[in-house]
């Protein structure tokens, strides 16, 4: 899922305050599970949001919605009515979302309130990692099911760099360098030889390096 | 010859070479370069310069390496894939060679967050590269040497003269794939390995006897790593922070007992040269006097390794 933070709550104040009237749209998917974007976070925005313009006297109206998917063009319909009453949106979902209500309402400020970080899964509680950079041309296959482009700080294809220390990543303890990670499955699967292959450079023109990706569903498409 | 260059013809020559690491200047000042060159001249047969060694801002390796040229000294340019494209990289290579570069040696590189050191700020906001790995960089030079191609497939006029260098860390984790990969870096066209600091002389000759056993040294000459260590202070951080430098206990423990703990840096980097030279498959010795040029005479003369043979030129 993709994985989102709320921003800090005075940045959000500063570029609501303007507005005399505010909705803030949540988004019931990826958000909603990482605790950033639900209607249960739109709730409580809107509660300090209240409280925040009462305290220093601001006549900000705030209002609350929420959408199954808010980077599904259909699915904001069913909010739409409300959000065209308003002066400007503060949505809470991943930065599609955000893009895919500015598209829709071209009139109104759509203000981003998360920031989205990455694509990831939850590995504990209360905790994210990163699992996949949407490289475009998957190598899962030949590491073992551990993506090196997401998981390696610095994408090698090839084996761990000589920064690998006790199973962590020289970035950081906190980071298990995906290499170690790596060569521990394979070698536990008996399979440690199949990297002596040099796996060949990546060809990035089919992550975002490329530009702009698009996907035309051959069969699906009218 | 692939490249010509001193190194090659020595090691080809069978002589045991020696080269040592020079970190260029935080500065423009070619003056600091010339200095350095001073200290380091006739000491060995070859001098690293370093990529902006852990992601801090340098003077370019191209350009210093150029310097180094100009005082009289042979470089071997460090390329790291940190801060370059494989567009940047080629291109900077047939530079490096247009101004008489002959040896380089590739590298992943320290990323820009590396904060270990921590004396030095850096750029841990810079976005990095790494566009390819170091193996595919060596690959790709190999490419443009041996079949006059660009990576893309573009047709090189002329020669690329180049001696292809590659890193190693023998004892880094996890040590059960480093073999492999220091085949990987051989496979992919590697002429040279000079390794990280060794201090740990017994349990590298066991790793030495895998790669012999791969028949890995036959295929690329293999230098040993020596850091000249200062102090015992220094032993304890590189064996705590700096991955894949194990120092053993008595090591650590001679250094702190020593009054002159410099002194006893030298003859400790002078009895790993001789140890380590003794390990079948052990062509050279590359010396890191990290930031102590000045040591470096006292060292290649103490481990007899001087006078350095001469080159055809
Ligand atoms: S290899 Fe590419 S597509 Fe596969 S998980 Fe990694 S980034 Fe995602
Ligand atoms: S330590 Fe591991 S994860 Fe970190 S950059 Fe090196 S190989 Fe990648």
């Amino acid at each position: 899922m993709i994985v989102a933070q709320r921003k800090p709550l005075d940045e959000i104040i500063a570029k609501a305050e303007p507005f005399k009237k505010v909705v803030i749209a949540g988004c019931e998917t990826c958000v909603a599970e990482c605790h950033a974007g639900g209607k249960k976070e739109v709730e409580i925005l809107a509660a300090q949001l209240r409280i925040a313009f009462n305290r220093k006297m601001v006549p900000v109206e705030i209002s609350e919605c929420s959408i199954e998917r808010q980077c599904e063009p259909e699915m904001i319909e069913s909010c739409a009515e409300q959000i065209a009453a308003e002066e400007a949106v503060l949505s809470l979902a991943c930065g599609v979302g955000v893009q895919q209500m500015a598209e829709r309402f071209p009139n109104l400020p759509v203000f981003p309130g998360l920031n989205t970080t990455f694509m990831g899964t939850h590995s504990a509680p209360a905790k994210w990692e990163e699992r996949c950079a949407g490289c475009g041309n998957c190598v899962l296959d030949l590491t073992a099911g551990i993506c090196p482009i997401a998981r390696c700080s610095k994408s090698l294809l090839n084996g761990p760099c000589g920064g690998a220390h006790d199973g962590k990543c020289e970035v950081s303890e906190e980071i298990p360098c995906a290499w170690a990670e790596i060569v521990e499955r394979l070698t536990k699967q008996g399979k440690l030889g199949q990297l002596r292959q040099i796996i060949p450079a990546k060809e990035w023109d089919t992550a975002r390096d490329g530009g702009p990706r698009k996907l035309i569903h051959g069969e699906a498409a009218p | 010859m692939k490249s010509g260059s001193r190194l090659e013809q020595l090691l080809s020559r069978g002589e045991f070479v020696v080269t040592a690491e020079m970190g260029p200047p935080m500065s423009a000042d070619a003056g600091a370069i010339m200095k350095k060159t001073d200290f380091l001249r006739g000491t060995a047969d070859a001098f690293n310069i370093t990529d902006n060694q852990t992601a801090v801002v340098r003077m370019s390796s191209l350009a210093a390496s150029v310097l180094c040229l100009q005082a009289g000294l042979e470089p071997v340019m460090q390329m790291v894939c940190r801060d370059r494209n494989r567009i940047a990289m080629q291109s900077d290579i047939l530079g490096a060679v247009a101004l008489g570069i002959r040896n380089c040696l590739c590298l992943s590189g320290d990323h820009q967050s590396f904060g270990r050191a921590g004396k030095l700020l850096g750029h841990p906001g810079a976005k990095n590269v790494y566009d390819l790995d170091s193996i595919n960089q060596v690959r790709m030079l190999r490419q443009l040497r041996d079949e006059h191609k660009f990576m893309g497939g573009d047709p090189v006029k002329g020669e690329v003269p180049l001696f292809i260098g590659a890193a190693w860390t023998p004892l880094g984790d996890p040590v059960e794939f480093r073999v492999i990969r220091l085949g990987k870096k051989i496979a992919a066209g590697a002429d040279f390995i000079q390794t990280q600091g060794i201090y740990d002389v017994e349990r590298f000759a066991e790793i030495m006897q895998k790669a012999r056993a791969e028949g890995l040294p036959e295929k690329a000459a293999i230098l040993a790593g020596i850091i000249i260590p200062r102090s015992a202070g220094m032993l304890k951080y590189m064996n705590n922070h700096v991955p894949g430098v194990v120092v053993p206990e008595k090591l650590i423990r001679r250094m702190s007992e020593a009054k002159d703990q410099k002194a006893e840096g030298i003859a400790i980097a002078v009895e790993l040269i001789r140890d380590i030279r003794k390990i079948e498959g052990i062509r050279g010795v590359h010396v890191q006097p990290v930031e102590w040029e000045s040591a470096m005479p006292a060292i290649s003369e103490q481990a007899g390794l001087l006078p350095r043979p001469e080159a055809a030129g």
